[in-house]
């Protein structure tokens, strides 16, 4: 009964991952050219602010009808 | 629906399009309303056997295209239901007998010469010609989807070309739901296919194996009043026309009755 509740949900995977790559899909983008664009975008950010990689975020958003590109760039105080 | 040529399409094989087209098609004039079903699979043609009117079929839509006859030559009139005629495709030619413009001359002379009142077009699977051919001629769509990750996806890709090419009426009919599995969190229920696809929905369609039978047997479900898998399929035609029908309560679903009435009543 409790494992019912522990276990996460196929469909919950499903739809995780059908929004994720639907994102793309939409975009006409493919998930290796967006690692590119993240790592560019590190370039151009390293020259202003120290930064630290492993904390950046990139990614595609739906948002209603539009694609929305969502980029968390934590800066180093 | 205000469009009178309606596109039945999926993008992934094997999701009920045909069967789709057969019953909607059948529901349709069983409600009264003088009905063309066109089969636009070019050389893959199965909406003849899915009706049971394989036996009948003498000339087809490439004949049509080419003049090889005229267009009544080519409308199969099925004898168990008013109003129903079937176009089917060609076996034998190929797709580069497709033409987007005498396809929409064809469906243009259905709707103002024949006196229809409804065209539905039944899409080959894939995005190629044969499914650029079927859309050309329609202002509405029926996209087939069943809850499960290839269909999402390809359906998703699908209601993009159809917004590309102006198809402004797009409706959303969920096929092969299973309601035992939605219960368990291991298939996406109705409102998540929604949220994902973002399109209006027009049928919830759940599994059921006297789909199946009715068709070995060549007798769309949706014909026979008494047969309650076909009431889904009777409900998408009424909501066509305008109807309002609430969804079936599938206890399983989250929401069950309300959820029904939820959609009915705001909703998408």
């Amino acid at each position: 009964m409790f494992g019912l509740f522990r276990r996460k949900r196929s469909k919950d995977h499903l739809k995780e991952r059908l929004k994720l790559v639907l994102s793309y899909d939409r975009a006409k983008l493919t998930p290796g050219k967006m690692e590119d664009l993240k790592a560019e975008l590190l370039d151009v950010i390293g020259k202003y602010f120290p930064a630290d990689e492993s904390e950046y975020d990139v990614k595609l958003e739906q948002h209603g009808d539009r694609m929305v590109m969502i980029a968390n760039l934590p800066v180093k105080g | 629906m205000n469009a009178k040529a309606i596109v039945v399409t999926s993008g992934k094989g094997g999701v009920g399009k045909t069967t789709t087209t057969a019953n909607v098609g059948a529901a349709l004039a069983m409600q009264g309303e003088k009905v063309a079903v066109v089969d636009t699979d070019v050389g893959l043609r199965n909406l003849d056997v899915v009706m049971g009117l394989e036996g009948r079929v003498v000339y087809d839509l490439i004949d049509v295209f080419e003049g090889q006859c005229k267009l009544k030559q080519a409308l199969i009139r099925d004898k168990r239901v008013e109003n129903l005629y079937l176009i089917a495709a060609s076996q034998t030619k190929d797709k580069s007998s497709l033409s987007e413009r005498r396809m929409q001359e064809t469906v243009r002379l259905l709707l103002d010469e024949e006196g229809f009142d409804r065209v539905l077009i039944d899409s080959p699977a894939g995005i190629e010609s044969g499914f650029q051919t079927a859309a050309s001629a329609a202002t509405g769509a029926l996209v087939v989807v069943n809850p499960e990750v290839s269909s999402v996806r390809d359906a998703d890709r699908i209601i993009g070309l159809l917004e590309a090419r102006e198809v402004t009426e797009v409706r959303l009919i969920i096929n092969r739901l299973r309601p035992e599995m939605v219960k368990r969190g291991d298939m996406l229920e109705v409102d998540d296919v929604l949220e994902i696809l973002g399109v209006k929905l027009i049928g919830i369609v759940p599994e059921d194996e006297r789909i199946l039978i009715s068709t070995n047997l060549g007798a769309p479900a949706s014909l026979d009043e008494t047969n309650k898998a076909g009431g889904e399929f009777r409900n998408v035609a009424r909501r066509i026309r305008g109807e309002e029908v609430p969804y079936l309560a599938l206890d399983s679903q989250t929401g069950g009755l309300l959820g029904g009435l939820r959609r009915l009543f705001g909703g998408r």
